[in-house]
């Protein structure tokens, strides 16, 4: 469902937090690799951590996702990297190194911390924001924004590309998950 | 003091269808002492050998997978000791050349060459940690080293090498990234 109705009547845009993690789980990934966000903490992480079909690997720093999740690949084990858009910053010469030079298949669902969801991404007037698109450009990284309902469609197809096609795919998380 | 070639001589003695990961001076030191398709030497940015380790323990979890790591790069990821503990793989042996300095980069010291590894290890959550200084007790320990319960983390006291030829066009080949992968599936087919 994309939209809902408030009771003032006005219309809500939403995104399912069980619906993302059904697809994840849809798309075979058995390992979320995360440092904590609060974007997609309650939604997503939380349930997670509960979820006893998948493993959650608490990391110290974003940046070790990337080798285990390619450690993981190699082991034919799927993985998603579940990550605040900071830590996608810090991460970018692992991702640059591991993920884009190397062809490696990292799947990261990145939440856009203080992100407007009314606006594009590229529209935030948080420079932090503004710049994870473009920079995922540069790097020739596929991306899909997750922003309502009708997303979570893309995150199956994308995740199974990034496997078939051994290249990185990032997620952005627009809107913070209904839990 | 050992030298890392040595520590790395004696290992290979030990070393069967574990999966090897080293990277930058270990990398060149254990290629030579032991070429072999299951060596995983294409980390991709420094510090993250013992975060692929970690990876593959937990991807195959019934076979043994090595880190050979320096100090330097230990130090660009001393978190991935206690994301190691926390997830406990059994299968993975973390071993740290403790030479003081970023060798690959110029010989430069490490902010704080008097640390220690092995005691963060442990504080962080290993279940073994040891300390070699001396190439005999190295030897006459590597065997129990490799076989316990892990994860275990050791650290190797090693002199600078001498001036060590990186040729990186041959480490990082991608050929042998696809040799690696079809070892290790391989293997796990059948596994």
């Amino acid at each position: 469902m994309e939209a809902t109705v408030t009771r003032a009547g006005a219309t809500a845009r939403e995104l399912n937090g069980a619906g993302i993690i059904a697809a994840i789980k849809a798309s075979g990934i058995e390992y979320i690799l995360s440092v904590p966000d609060i974007v997609t903490s309650a939604g997503l992480l939380a349930p997670i951590a509960q979820d006893k079909d998948l493993r959650l690997i608490r990391v110290c720093k974003e940046d070790e996702c990337i080798g285990i999740a390619t450690g993981l690949a190699y082991s034919d084990k799927r993985a998603l990297v579940l990550i605040q858009h900071t830590g996608f910053l810090d991460s970018i010469n692992a991702i640059r190194g591991v993920a884009v030079e190397y062809k490696q298949p990292i799947c990261m669902m990145i939440g856009l911390l203080q992100h407007d969801p009314e606006k594009a991404p590229k529209e935030s007037p948080r420079y932090g924001v503004r710049i994870v698109e473009p920079i995922l450009d540069d790097m020739g990284i596929a991306h899909h924004l997750l922003s309502v309902d009708a997303d979570i469609a893309r995150i199956k197809p994308a995740i199974d590309k990034a496997y078939a096609e051994s290249q990185p795919v990032a997620f952005l998380v627009g809107r913070s998950p209904k839990s | 003091m050992m030298k890392r070639d040595e520590c790395f001589r004696i290992l290979a003695r030990h070393i069967t269808d574990e999966a090897v990961i080293a990277t930058y001076s270990s990398a060149v030191d254990w290629v030579e002492v032991s070429p072999r398709p299951l060596n995983y030497l294409s980390i991709g940015a420094m510090g993250l050998d013992s975060s692929h380790g970690l990876g593959l323990a937990l991807g195959r979890p019934d076979r043994r997978v090595v880190v050979l790591q320096g100090d330097g790069s230990l130090l660009m990821n001393l978190g991935s000791l206690v994301t190691i503990a926390a997830a406990a793989p059994k299968n993975l042996v973390h071993f740290v050349a403790h030479n003081d300095t970023y060798e690959a980069n110029g010989g430069h010291p490490i902010p704080n060459p008097k640390v220690d590894f092995a005691n963060i290890a442990r504080s962080s959550g290993y279940a073994a940690t040891y300390d070699f200084s001396d190439l005999r007790m190295f030897e006459q320990q590597i065997a129990h080293v490799l076989e316990q319960d892990g994860p275990v983390f050791a650290t190797l006291h090693v002199e600078p090498s001498k001036p060590l030829h990186y040729d990186y066009a041959s480490l990082y080949d991608p050929e042998k990234r696809k040799a690696f992968k079809a070892a290790w599936q391989m293997r796990s087919a059948q596994g």
